[in-house]
């Protein structure tokens, strides 16, 4: 069988790669490496080495112009030492089936970069993660309804996830009703902020910590392989990071793993 | 020795010679219909804070542009990098907008560092693909457009209270009427003229000691008489002019000289009064000489106890480094220190806080061959941020400097991805002049790095000098100096700083890597006191060096080589590289995008020796800069101050008394603050400061999970109790120590491998004639400090690391506000499986409420008492002996899975710990206050709210009782109450009726309003 290879991008602000990595690992990635940035522009690492492309949270350039702004424009106009910049990279990367999963900042890159939602392949912005209405950074859990209609390869199987959301530029938003539409009729909102009981999108806050349209947690692009959400799925690895685990009967492993395993079992199957 | 400077990484070039006019300016907000949540909160703050009646506040992002950029360009960066395009429009070279009656734009004064101005220049410049003409330069402002019926003083008022610091911004204010629609404002670079001529002053220290303070005072020296003194003999030593001469000197000093001493003779570095010579007299006349505090109480007491351990010893590397250093498990040890920011904070809360964290990073960071770090800490002490009387000069609201410094702290900690995992607040107006801000950060390091103990370094003779990180400007100039000195009308503002924690955290990715490659020889951090600092003391250990000014990478032109020597300038380490390996150094700093440059040579002349453009401008002898320093000769009187009595009949509403007691700022929740931290970063967050049914209990400690393959914690705590201070600070400081070590316990810390952090924040101890009582002040201190060796050897708890501040006063007119002697004692250690750590929330209905220790009359220095406006006598006292026997006893209960919840009883003794461990855990309880072991209490309010030490509130299942009982065999403790399914709040009194009786919803209703 094929060795699953996932590569976890770090540097210049970037501060969840090592439980990232982790996740990957308890996952059943057989190779997880943590890179930074500057390798994959110097051209010492190389993207098409790895099936599984991990943008963990952080706070890329110090969210300076506005979250993972200055990255965005890094990997779009940096040219590494192969001539293709990285976001061309990332173009061949998706095309060739691969995966990529980006988590908070991770999130607010994709977005930026167009790469989802890319409505008709078309790597175009047409939606973004900025200040959250409260207008604070915050740390809480969140309970979030997993839309199991969705093409997403991530969240398969799962209905719902109890997890932390830690950010200031949280709340999506969409470029036109129509964009909103289409994401609805394609399923690819693939996780929302809800009540208690992860049944109903709810746009209280704090239930919905930021404000978010139509309570949008996390998205994906019309392949599924490529997802993006604002909680922290590699912060509930096990059990004693859940906030009640002292006082609730909860499985060992926490509920974030099963993302990644999805991830990379798809990768075991198909690639 | 190679000499090189090697700049960030960056795009390839293309030439693009198409030259426009410069400078250039980019505005950015928010479309219509789009939220402005800052706008919205500044909107919010001025309504409620300055009672302004506005409509609406928005603000606009603007970019000034001194680069040379075609029209394609511009918009390029307009609609890229510097705007969202779903959110947000942009316009070039003219206003956005012209609908507001007033515009305040707030830039930053020149040479303040400007973040989000840096981050620009970097995208601006992957975007162009092209080299810019004298590199280019991007300064970053922000419009506060308002609408509203607003008077120009309306806006001064609300520019000064919340939108700038005049000590750092620059600020213009506009009314519509006044404003070109077309033009906009005119632009304003803010570039940093220098110095047009660049000299070494020499100073003549041969004159009447009367000048020689004023040459002190005038330079900010802060040195004494006897110091100057000092200085001038040494100059003056015929052995000295001789090898000055030998290397082009004359015979006097140089400024460069005089600065280098300064700093490393400053009470910052020093520690001048806890290394002093005491004659302490105490309440009986009897006197003693103390010949270093440091020595007799701080490093004996952990020589004491680490000789009593023996191969059980698990510290590692204590008062040496940076940090301290402790065991933690077979593979790592652990780091931690805590520091102060007090006097930058009282100047710039904002950043004052954000410098004081990213420093304390710093040095944990640059302790041993290099930790990573795991966590952050922050305790701060302010006046009430509803203070409402008129303000003494140059201070600001409470208010202001609550929100500045939480803020600081917020930016710093965040996005340097460090979780800040514990902390507290203590409020008291005394704390008006200076506000306390402790940052204390926590790291990891392997126990050997390429076969070698970590925490062992040296600078060998032959080594390159590096700096990395960070350029040098004129920031930060005097903090050494300036924090030596209590706050006064020629306070510096060039002690002001801005952290950036991103170049922070490239350098820290940077060094982690370097570390493990053995790329260096040894690190330490450029804190107080710049390159003179690290330089100078990590030459101790080759025993001399020899540094070339002109080298170092300035953020502009004009400073002078004392003040390159000298500057504070952040985000900055200093390395000892082996020749053979400095190019590998630099070109991996290089790719990583961090700049590195060699700045001379470690050597073993013996001579502290600055060169600048090939003549040397200071030559000092190692020895005379280290050693030469006179020690002071200081005296200290005890008398016990006798307060008021407290004389008031018990309040017949008790339940109203325990809501207003759950309300006061010293108790209430801080779940506000709390969620503007990330607390659970890298993963590894076991017991978060939140806990309970909703997430919003206080928890006691925080625990941990560094490694994340591993089950074995980190546990922090801390203990601070001011307000014993007014009665007697050796109480306060066995206070906080077992304050600290309850917390610790609480939440399944270990008694083994614990060690302890004390930091000192005093108000003078020297006295003089402006500081009538600084002998009284100075006993304070010695008490604090014979506590601090008391119960750190009873309880076993070796204190590794510890800073002091001694001059938390405000001096200005005739005006003194001191703080109260303050000591945070903070704990860390270890839980051998964090499967076991415990919460302070209830967790069962039905399950028993104990009681461990005894309640004593010890309302002196309460919260109770300080409720009615009273401090009293009686203040609580520590029995380690028992306490400890308790100690053991509740670790091994914890450890044996006996509780049920766990919480300590500190401000506002029993009934606000009762109160939090019901609501926090969702469930009702009912007491009995007759079932309390009491010594001389007859009175219910007394039994409640008596913070007497060494108590827990525990709660343990029906099923564990008769086990937890045996396991506490031997200790006071009780049977108190049962937790209730119904979620109400009784207490029985003394006389059997019920004294407080309340719902649950609303206590924490109470608890969660003041600062919600």
């Amino acid at each position: 069988m094929k060795k699953v290879k996932a590569i976890v991008i770090t540097g210049n602000g970037t501060n969840c790669e090592m439980e990232t990595a982790h996740a990957c690992r308890l996952g059943g990635a057989d190779d997880v490496e943590i890179v930074h940035i500057c390798k994959l522009l110097s051209g010492e690492k190389k993207l098409d080495d790895y099936h599984f492309l991990n943008l963990p949270g952080g706070f890329l350039d110090g969210d300076d112009l506005g979250s993972a702004k200055a990255n965005a424009a890094r990997l779009r106009y940096a040219r590494t030492s192969r001539g293709l910049t990285l976001f061309d990279q990332i173009c061949r990367f998706i095309q060739e089936g691969k995966l990529i999963l980006g988590i908070c900042n991770g999130f607010q890159l994709l977005v930026k970069l167009g790469l989802i939602p890319s409505l008709n392949s078309s790597f175009s912005q047409d939606a973004t993660l900025t200040f959250n209405d409260s207008g604070r950074f915050e740390d809480r859990w969140v309970y979030l309804r997993i839309n199991e209609k969705s093409p997403c390869v991530f969240t398969k199987g799962l209905k719902n996830l109890y997890l932390p959301v830690r950010h200031g530029e949280g709340k999506f938003a969409l470029t036109s009703e129509k964009v909103l539409q289409d994401l609805k009729k394609r399923n690819l909102i693939a996780v929302q902020y809800s009540d208690e009981n992860c049944e109903t999108p709810v746009m209280k806050y704090p239930l919905n910590p930021n404000g978010s349209v139509e309570a949008i947690a996390g998205i994906c692009d019309e392949t599924g392989r490529v997802f993006g959400m604002m909680p922290h799925a590699e912060a509930y690895l096990h059990y004693t990071n859940h906030p009640r685990w002292t006082r609730e009967i909860l499985p060992v492993e926490g509920l974030g793993v099963a993302l990644f395993r999805n991830g990379i079992e798809y990768i075991r199957k198909n690639l | 020795m190679p000499k090189s400077t090697t700049q960030p990484e960056s795009a390839p070039r293309t030439p693009h010679p198409v030259v426009d006019n410069i400078p250039h300016r980019i505005e950015v907000g928010f479309k219509d219909g789009v939220k402005d949540p800052h706008g919205e909160k500044i909107r919010r703050m001025v309504a409620s804070e300055l009672s302004l009646s506005v409509h609406s506040v928005r603000t606009v992002e603007v970019y000034t542009l001194d680069m040379e950029l075609t029209g394609s360009e511009l918009k390029l960066l307009a609609s890229g990098p510097f705007s969202d395009p779903v959110v947000q429009n942009y316009s070039i070279d003219s206003p956005l907008t012209d609908d507001f009656d007033w515009l305040v734009e707030v830039g930053l004064k020149p040479g303040v560092t400007d973040n989000v101005g840096r981050t620009a220049l970097e995208a601006a410049l992957f975007c162009i693909g092209r080299e810019c003409p004298g590199g280019g330069k991007i300064y970053a402002s922000r419009q506060y457009l308002f609408k509203g019926r607003l008077s120009r003083d309306d806006l001064q008022i609300a520019v000064d209270r919340l939108l700038a610091n005049e000590l750092i911004h620059c600020c213009e204010i506009v009314h519509r009427d006044f404003f070109d629609s077309k033009k906009g404002l005119k632009i304003v670079i803010p570039k940093v003229r220098g110095a047009d001529n660049i000299e070494v002053e020499e100073i003549d220290l041969n004159v009447p000691e009367k000048m020689l303070l004023k040459i002190s005072r005038e330079r900010l020296l802060a040195l004494g008489i006897d110091e100057m003194m000092a200085v001038k003999s040494n100059f003056n030593s015929p052995e000295i002019i001789a090898e000055r001469k030998a290397c082009g000197l004359s015979s006097l000093v140089t400024d460069v000289e005089l600065e280098v001493l300064a700093q490393t003779w400053s009470e910052h570095c020093k520690h001048k009064i806890f290394n002093a010579d005491i004659e302490y007299t105490d309440e009986k006349g009897r006197c003693r000489i103390i010949n270093s505090l440091f020595d007799t109480y701080i490093k004996a007491s952990t020589e004491t106890i680490r000789k009593r351990l023996g191969e059980r010893d698990w510290c590692v590397s204590v008062f040496k480094d940076n940090a301290g250093i402790i065991a933690w498990d077979e593979m790592n040890n652990l780091v931690f220190k805590v520091e102060t920011h007090n006097s930058p904070s009282a100047l710039d809360p904002y950043g004052g806080a954000l410098t004081g964290i990213v420093g304390v990073n710093r040095d944990t960071l640059g302790t041993g061959k290099g930790a990573k770090l795991i966590f952050n800490t922050d305790v701060f002490c302010f006046a009430s941020p509803f203070y409402n009387k008129a303000l003494p000069p140059r201070i600001l609201h409470p208010a202001r400097i609550f929100e500045g410094v939480r803020e600081g702290v917020e930016h710093g900690g965040n996005k340097s991805g460090i979780p800040t995992v514990n902390g507290s607040m203590v409020f008291d107006d005394r704390f008006l002049g200076k506000p306390l801000v402790y940052c204390g950060t926590g790291g990891i390091i392997p126990k050997k790095i390429l076969g070698e103990p970590s925490e062992e370094k040296t600078a060998r003779p032959g080594d390159c000098i590096v700096m990395t990180g960070g350029r040098i400007g004129k920031d930060g100039i005097h903090g050494a100096t300036f924090s030596s000195e209590e706050f006064h009308e020629g306070s510096p503002v060039t002690a002001v700083q801005i952290g950036d924690p991103i170049t922070q955290k490239r350098m820290s990715d940077f060094i982690l890597e370097a570390r493990d490659r053995g790329l260096y020889n040894c690190i330490t951090d450029n804190g107080a006191g710049g390159l003179s600092s690290s330089v100078g003391e990590m030459a101790l250990s080759s025993n001399g060096c020899e540094i070339n000014l002109e080298d170092a990478p300035l953020k502009y032109s004009g400073l002078q080589p004392w003040e390159i020597l000298l500057s504070e300038a952040q985000e900055r380490m200093t390395f000892a590289v082996d020749p053979g390996s400095i190019n590998d150094f630099l070109q991996l700093a290089c790719e990583m995008g961090v700049e590195a440059t060699t700045l001379g040579k470690f050597t073993d002349s013996g001579f502290f020796h600055v060169c600048y453009e090939g003549k040397t401008v200071a030559y000092l002898s190692m020895d005379f800069l280290h050693n030469g320093l006179p020690t002071m000769k200081l005296k200290a009187k005890w008398r016990s101050p006798l307060q008021d009595n407290p004389d008031f009949a018990e309040p017949e509403d008790l339940t109203g008394v325990l809501k207003k007691m759950l309300s006061r700022l010293n108790i209430c929740s801080k779940e506000f603050v709390v969620r503007q931290y990330d607390h659970e970063v890298q993963g590894g967050s076991v017991v978060k400061p939140l806990c309970g049914l909703n997430n919003d209990g206080p928890s006691d400690a925080a625990v941990l999970r560094p490694v994340l393959e591993s089950m074995k914690g980190v546990v922090v705590s801390h203990g601070i109790c001011p307000r014993y201070s007014d009665i007697d600070a050796y109480h306060m400081m066995a206070c906080a120590i077992d304050e600290a070590l309850r917390n610790y316990l609480c939440v399944g810390g270990s008694l083994e491998g614990v060690a302890g952090l004390d930091n000192f924040c005093w108000c003078d101890p020297v006295a003089s004639e402006k500081n009538p009582d600084g002998e009284y002040k100075l006993a304070q201190l010695v008490r604090a400090n014979m506590a601090l060796f008391d119960y750190t050897t009873a309880f076993s708890i070796p204190c590794i690391s510890g800073k002091d501040s001694m001059k938390n006063d405000y001096v200005i007119g005739g005006h003194r506000i001191s703080i109260p002697p303050t000591v945070l004692f903070s704990i860390i250690g270890r839980a051998d499986d964090v499967r076991k750590a415990q919460t302070m929330d209830a967790k069962n209905a039905e399950d028993i409420v104990f009681l461990l220790g005894q309640t004593r009359d010890e309302l002196g220095g309460s919260e109770y008492y300080a409720m009615s406006g009273f401090t009293g006598n009686s203040v609580p006292n520590v029995n380690a002996g028992e306490a400890l026997k308790l100690y053991r006893a509740l670790s091994t209960a914890i450890h044996r899975g006996l509780l049920k919840s766990c919480h300590d009883c500190s401000d506002g003794g029993l009934g606000v710990a009762l109160a939090e461990t019901a609501f926090s855990g969702g469930f009702g309880m009912e007491v009995d206050l007759r079932r309390v072991p009491v010594d001389g209490l007859d009175r219910n309010d007394s039994i409640l709210f008596s913070e007497t030490q060494s108590r827990f509130v525990v709660t343990v299942s029906p099923e564990n009782k008769a086990d937890f009982e045996k396991c506490m065999d031997g200790n006071i403790f009780a049977e108190i109450g049962i937790m209730l399914e119904k979620p109400v709040f009784l207490v029985n009194g003394l006389n059997a009726e019920i004294v407080v009786n309340a719902d649950i919803g609303s206590l924490k209703e109470a608890w969660q309003r003041t600062l919600g």
